[in-house]
């Protein structure tokens, strides 16, 4: 494997920048489980980094440790080049930081149009008075954001459900949704868990669709959790493989689907 | 034929999101406020002022103020009570600290000071939800009481225990005492529900209302996409107690001008607002309108209806009122947790359509 500090360029010509982010030596316990054991890798600039595994091998719970819902046991997360203290999820979302959560977490009582300019909390500036008088500022802000999140409907093309409450839709364009939430917030980092589980042969090629236009279109970094090894091999730049807990491969998609270790986790051979 | 969206374009966002998008309804709501500005305050006369128009109004103003705490973001109170005994016994030091000062400020302050202590009462919602939230809301409801009965200062050590209004004028129309006039109890009730209404629609429609809804639907999913849950939950606090707070400055003041704490805001009185949002419809400022309108004109129409009409006794025509309340609560529950309001959009939305339903 070449050295990628500096950044490299993919098969297909994309740019891949430096480290935006980091784990470092990450451990994760709840009580007796290790979800997480000691695990270190890195997310680049631009690029679509996949996260994969068998069930229980502690890929959500990577997830969340990214998105700062879980503290890790030990180990260092840095973003940007600074390590990371310890945050509230709503700071590391004002970072810069999005995602979907793999059991679709809509609001459901509120619009398409509502969730998504919700996934624009962390830019909105009027304060509460002015928005109770509804004068200037206030106006003004919510047109400024609501053609942004238009732009977004536009994109994910779902204009005809603007106004409909998310709850009514169906699981694929509740996902689709999902997806436009976390765009909203025009994020560094976009953290996708298992954006295609469940969907079926067409849905998840218009996912894949909308996960690459988003990396092509506004450079957004990505990093994904998928289980479908096909899809996986298609979008992604570099894999990290993770079972019970421990990383046992990370590489181009190639280099993991050759490794033995990888092979034999999914094939099931026993770990003793 | 004529209810409808066709032939009505929307060329901005502002267009679009306004509160009355169809053409019909901004009219319809045009004439609602014309009447209630322009012909009631000719007609009203004490009878209908004082038990069904002032009440009404008032419970409006705190159903709208419960209806953001609890249906626009979920922290459920059974503390009503005793936020507008905090908003009455605020109103009360402050007219008696300050006689010079207008009344409308004085109502004003007492929301103020509501929406402080209800940030306090909220602080445990950081901690704990649902069922436990609510037995907190319910022991801050019989503290609140036992304070007011208490306390002789909050009385202003009055022989009684009461708290009483005495006259108060806005533009030399006298509002408070026993010299008001109907339609001024009225009018100065009007104006406060509406500026709340008002308040209320446009926080819920911006980023506030939004940060509300977001932990109200799905706290955790809310934090991590940037909803800080502290801020959401203290300033729903904070803005559902001012207008509780509103509305029970102007119950002691306005309505009753004379108050026992434990009579006027014990806790049927957070269960009656709960009611009245469940019914109306949790999430809806309509809704909160509706359903205030509805548990005040129950009992009139029912009193009217059985004692009046078909000569029951009055007891009798209370448990049958208390049966029907109950009945309805557990209906709209089961069947339709946006009650009245919900109905209401459904109604409009078939109308939207007819008579061609496809
Ligand atoms: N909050 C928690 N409390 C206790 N244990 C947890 C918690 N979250 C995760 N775990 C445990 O950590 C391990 C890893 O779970 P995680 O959800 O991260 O797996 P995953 O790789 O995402 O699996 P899947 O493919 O099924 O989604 C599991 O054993 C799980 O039971
Ligand atoms: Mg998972």
């Amino acid at each position: 494997m070449n050295d990628m500090s500096q950044g490299y360029t993919t098969a297909d010509g994309r740019k891949i920048g430096g480290t935006l982010m980091e784990m470092k030596n990450i451990t994760l316990r709840f009580g007796g489980v290790v979800a997480i054991k000691d695990i270190s890798f890195d997310i680049r600039e631009g690029e679509i980094r996949a996260i994969i595994g068998p069930n229980g091998a502690g890929k959500s719970s990577m997830l969340n440790v990214i998105s700062g819902f879980y503290i890790p046991t030990e180990g260092e997360v840095w973003f940007r080049g600074e390590r990371r203290p310890q945050m509230k999820p709503y700071q590391v979302a004002q970072q810069g930081i999005a995602r979907t959560f793999q059991n679709i977490a809509l609001f459901k009582g509120m619009s398409t149009l509502d969730n998504i300019m919700t996934g624009r909390m962390t830019m909105m500036k009027t304060g509460m008075a002015a928005q109770a008088l509804w004068w200037g500022r206030a106006q003004r802000e919510e047109d400024e954001h609501r053609e942004k999140v238009e732009k977004i409907i536009d994109f994910l093309e779902i204009q005809h459900i603007r106004k409909t409450p998310v709850g009514r839709l169906p699981y694929g364009l509740q996902k689709r949704v999902e997806l436009g939430r976390a765009l909203a917030a025009e994020p560094k980092l976009l953290l996708l868990d298992e954006p295609m589980a469940g969907m079926n042969v067409e849905e998840k090629e218009d996912m894949s669709r909308f996960i690459l236009d988003v990396n092509d279109e506004f450079g957004t970094t990505i990093a994904l959790i998928e289980h479908d090894m096909g899809v996986v091999m298609d979008l992604s730049d570099r894999v990290v493989v993770m079972d019970y807990g421990k990383k046992i491969g990370d590489g181009t998609p190639d280099e993991v689907r050759n490794n033995q270790d990888v092979i034999d986790a999914y094939l099931g051979v026993s770990h003793d | 034929m004529f209810y409808r969206e066709a032939g009505d374009f929307k060329t901005s966002y502002a267009d679009d999101s306004q509160t009355f998008p169809i053409k019909f309804d901004r009219w319809r709501y045009y004439v609602v406020l014309a009447v209630a500005f322009g012909v009631i305050p000719l007609v009203v006369n004490d009878y209908w002022a004082s038990s069904v128009l002032v009440p009404f109004l008032i419970y409006a103003i705190a159903a709208i103020g419960l209806n953001i705490l609890t249906g626009y973001c979920g922290q459920v109170s059974l503390g009503t009570g005793g936020f507008m005994a905090v908003g009455a016994y605020a109103c009360y030091k402050l007219m008696t600290a300050f006689p010079d000062i207008n009344i409308v400020f004085h109502v004003l302050g007492a929301g103020l000071i509501t929406a402080g202590v209800g940030v306090l009462f909220g602080l445990p919602s950081l901690r704990i939800k649902g069922f436990y939230l609510a037995v907190a809301t319910l022991a801050a409801q019989f503290f609140l009481v036992w304070l007011f009965n208490k306390v002789p200062w909050f009385y202003n050590y009055s022989a009684s225990g009461q708290i009483n209004a005495a006259e108060r004028t806005v533009l030399g129309v006298p509002v408070t005492g026993p010299n008001t006039e109907a339609w001024a109890q009225y009018m100065i009730c009007l104006v406060f529900l509406f500026a709340v209404a008002w308040v209320a629609r446009n926080l819920t429609r911006g980023t506030v209302g939004r940060s509300w809804m977001a932990i109200r639907d799905m706290d955790i999913a809310a934090e991590i996409i940037g909803v800080n849950p502290l801020k959401a939950k203290l300033t729903a606090f904070a803005v559902s107690s001012f207008f509780v707070g509103i509305a029970g400055a102007l119950f002691f003041s306005v309505y009753l001008g004379a108050v026992e704490v434990g009579e006027a805001f014990g806790i049927q009185k957070s269960f009656l607002v709960l009611f009245m949002i469940i019914i109306g419809g949790l999430g809806s400022i309509f809704g909160s309108l509706a359903g205030a309108a509805f548990l005040v004109l129950l009992p009139v129409f029912l009193k009217n209806l059985l004692v009046g009409g078909l000569g029951w006794a009055t007891d009798l025509a209370a448990h049958v009122e208390l049966m029907i309340v109950g009945a309805l609560i557990v209906v709209f529950l089961i069947v339709e947790p946006h009650g009245l309001a919900q109905l209401w959009r459904v109604g409009k939305e078939k109308l939207r359509l007819w008579p061609f339903p496809h």
